[in-house]
């Protein structure tokens, strides 16, 4: 029998409607694999066997009653624990919300259940997707499959290395600042921000709201299309949900929109160079010649405002996140301590955040606290607004000549456990190349690119205007067929076999 | 750059509701002055006739029609609550004893 964790979602759900195996089947061997691995990765926090295989079973009743099945059906997805979802915990990687369990589905998760997509559980997060390496997570930190000792990026760092570890052939994370791509690119898979607005935030618990963003992980880039096309398009409970038919970008990974041939292509001045470990330059120096060979017309293109995409985004993300955590305050929902009788609800409020948040949430939002505070808002939150004005307006020039720009997902490969936990620059320098267009909301996409130092996969970024979604397809399809046809397979053949149930 | 001396940090710490030791504080200060030095470079960019951006997709006056739907029931909301009674939220007293 083939080894049903190794197939993609396409294969999958192909083989599901041909019936040469059954969704039930399917979900079981991504289950046992779960056992197997996961003592090793840590990528769940949640996992139900019988919730999952009753789900899996439903797609195959209504296989057999002759239901027109959709393009992903019986395919298992890890979720990650920001988005809720009735019937399991959500907790967002903090303790705060631990034992949680929504009242309602996320528009996402709804979207998930009427494809017939299965969810395999909740994975872990940096606490309320504030990180880069997983570790800021309440319930211990996440393993890179690629080498045990390395983060797997963050904050969606659960949903990545269960990819990666053939856990689950999809799996949805939310992007703020990098932490679809950032993750991504470090394990060596496919991950896409959409376009700010392409995917709805309904269910979502907030972090930075003018940023959020939900998008899909998959080993492949049609396998990415095909997610991003079942969550995607309006919600009318998201008042910033984009009112306009998605993007085809399930045409484009098909590559019925054409090659790269012809197409502009922008290497980005400000998003290479110092900074980025010599190996990912190399993996990023030869993706740039592939293009040239495959006949894409490959331009520099200088984006000066970029510079400042650091400073503004840990501005206005703080900021938000401090008006959005204030909803945890130990009243409705959640975590509640000191109620001893006599405290007052102020202390009680005090007492509870403090036990419940962890430290890096708890620097943030005093961040945006200070910086939103009278006599410092303009300085920060109104300059930081400005900046992002400056930062748009690159990126709308940019666009007005080239399809699509490029650049490293990340200045360094996977880092070791440990080595940043206590240092928040560092670590929000995971981001400096995948802020940008956060920042602009355009899509982007982060495909695996070879392995850099260490023998650690390496990430490039594709980045295409708002609302273009179908171009960062229709570029990565081509790249990873190109890539693929110079290794002689997926990337991610490479992995070292995690040992069956063994400790990190 | 400002210094974050203890009492900013304290104040700050109050207006986020968040309760921190006294090496919590210092800790915390230390690295917010770090923060704080790193971000404030966005000073350095002339911007003074640019306008916000807010949103990076903006749309504006989104409505819904005003019908009334359905919404969650008493039992889902208040199944995940800290503390409940007689079908409402409990929560702690919300005046100081001492207050008029």
């Amino acid at each position: 029998m083939t080894d049903l964790v190794r197939l993609g979602a396409a294969e999958t759900a192909a083989a599901v409607a041909e019936g040469t195996v059954t969704a039930e089947e399917v979900a079981s061997a991504h289950l046992d694999r779960i056992e197997q691995t996961d003592g090793a990765v840590h990528a769940f926090l949640h996992i139900d066997r019988e919730q999952t295989l009753s789900a899996a079973a439903a797609v195959d009743a209504r296989r057999a009653s002759g239901d027109q099945l959709s393009a992903l059906a019986g395919v298992p997805l890890a979720l990650k624990d920001v988005f809720t979802m009735r019937g399991a915990p959500t907790t967002c990687g903090s303790k705060v919300l631990e034992g949680w369990r929504p009242p309602y589905d996320s528009t996402v998760v709804e979207r998930l259940r009427d494809a017939g997509v299965v969810v395999l559980g909740k994975t872990n997060m940096d606490e309320f997707a504030m990180g880069s390496s997983t570790e800021n997570s309440a319930y211990g930190v996440t393993h890179n499959p690629w080498n045990l000792d390395r983060v797997p990026g963050g904050s969606s760092g659960g949903s990545s290395a269960a990819v990666a570890a053939h856990q689950a052939p999809l799996a949805l994370g939310t992007d703020t600042g990098g932490s679809i791509r950032q993750p991504a690119a470090v394990t060596g898979i496919v991950g896409v921000k959409p376009t700010y607005g392409g995917v709805s935030r309904y269910g979502l618990v907030a972090f930075s709201s003018s940023l959020d963003q939900g998008g899909p992980f998959a080993r492949s880039v049609l396998d990415a299309a095909l997610l991003h096309e079942v969550i995607a398009g309006h919600d009318p409970r998201d008042a910033t949900s984009i009112d306009a038919p998605v993007p085809p970008v399930v045409a484009a990974a098909r590559g019925e929109l054409g090659g790269v041939d012809g197409l502009k292509v922008g290497v980005v001045t400000q998003l290479q160079g110092a900074g980025y470990q010599p190996g990912v330059q190399a993996r990023f120096d030869e993706v740039v010649a592939l293009l040239t060979s495959m006949g894409a017309d490959v331009v520099e293109v200088s984006c000066p405002s970029f510079e400042y995409a650091l400073p503004a985004y840990y501005l206005i993300a703080p900021s938000e996140c401090s008006s959005n955590l204030a909803r945890f305050d130990g009243m409705r929902y959640g975590l509640r301590a000191g109620d001893n009788g006599d405290n007052g609800v102020e202390q009680v409020m005090a007492l509870t955040r403090a036990a419940g948040f962890g430290p890096e949430v708890k620097r943030r939002i005093m961040l945006g606290t200070y910086a939103l505070s009278a006599g410092y808002y303009d300085a920060y939150y109104g300059q930081a607004q400005k900046v992002r004005t400056l930062i748009r307006r690159d990126f709308e020039a940019a666009y007005s000549t080239v399809d699509v720009l490029l650049s490293p997902t990340t200045p360094t490969v996977a880092f070791p456990i440990g080595e940043r936990a206590d240092d928040p620059i560092a670590m929000y320098k995971a981001d400096l190349a995948t802020l940008p267009s956060s920042l602009y909301g355009g899509p982007a996409m982060s495909l695996p690119a070879g392995l850099g130092d260490d023998e650690l996969p390496v990430g490039v970024q594709l980045m295409a205007a708002v609302q273009r979604d179908e171009q960062v397809y229709r570029v990565g399809v081509a790249l990873e067929a190109a890539l693929q046809d110079r290794w002689g397979g997926p990337l991610l053949d490479r992995i070292p076999e995690l040992v069956s149930g063994g400790a990190a | 750059m400002p210094a974050l001396n203890r009492d900013d940090v304290a104040h700050l710490a109050r207006l986020s509701r968040l309760q921190l030791t006294d090496a919590e504080l210092d800790h915390y200060g230390e690295q917010l002055d770090v923060i704080l030095g790193a971000v404030a470079r966005v000073a350095e960019v002339a911007a003074d006739d640019v306008p916000p951006t807010t949103h990076a997709v903006p749309v504006v006056n989104v409505t819904r029609p005003d019908v009334i739907v359905p919404c969650l029931s008493r039992e889902d909301v208040l199944a995940g609550a800290p503390a409940a009674e007689d079908d409402r939220f409990r929560v702690p007293r919300i005046l100081d004893e001492e207050a008029p």
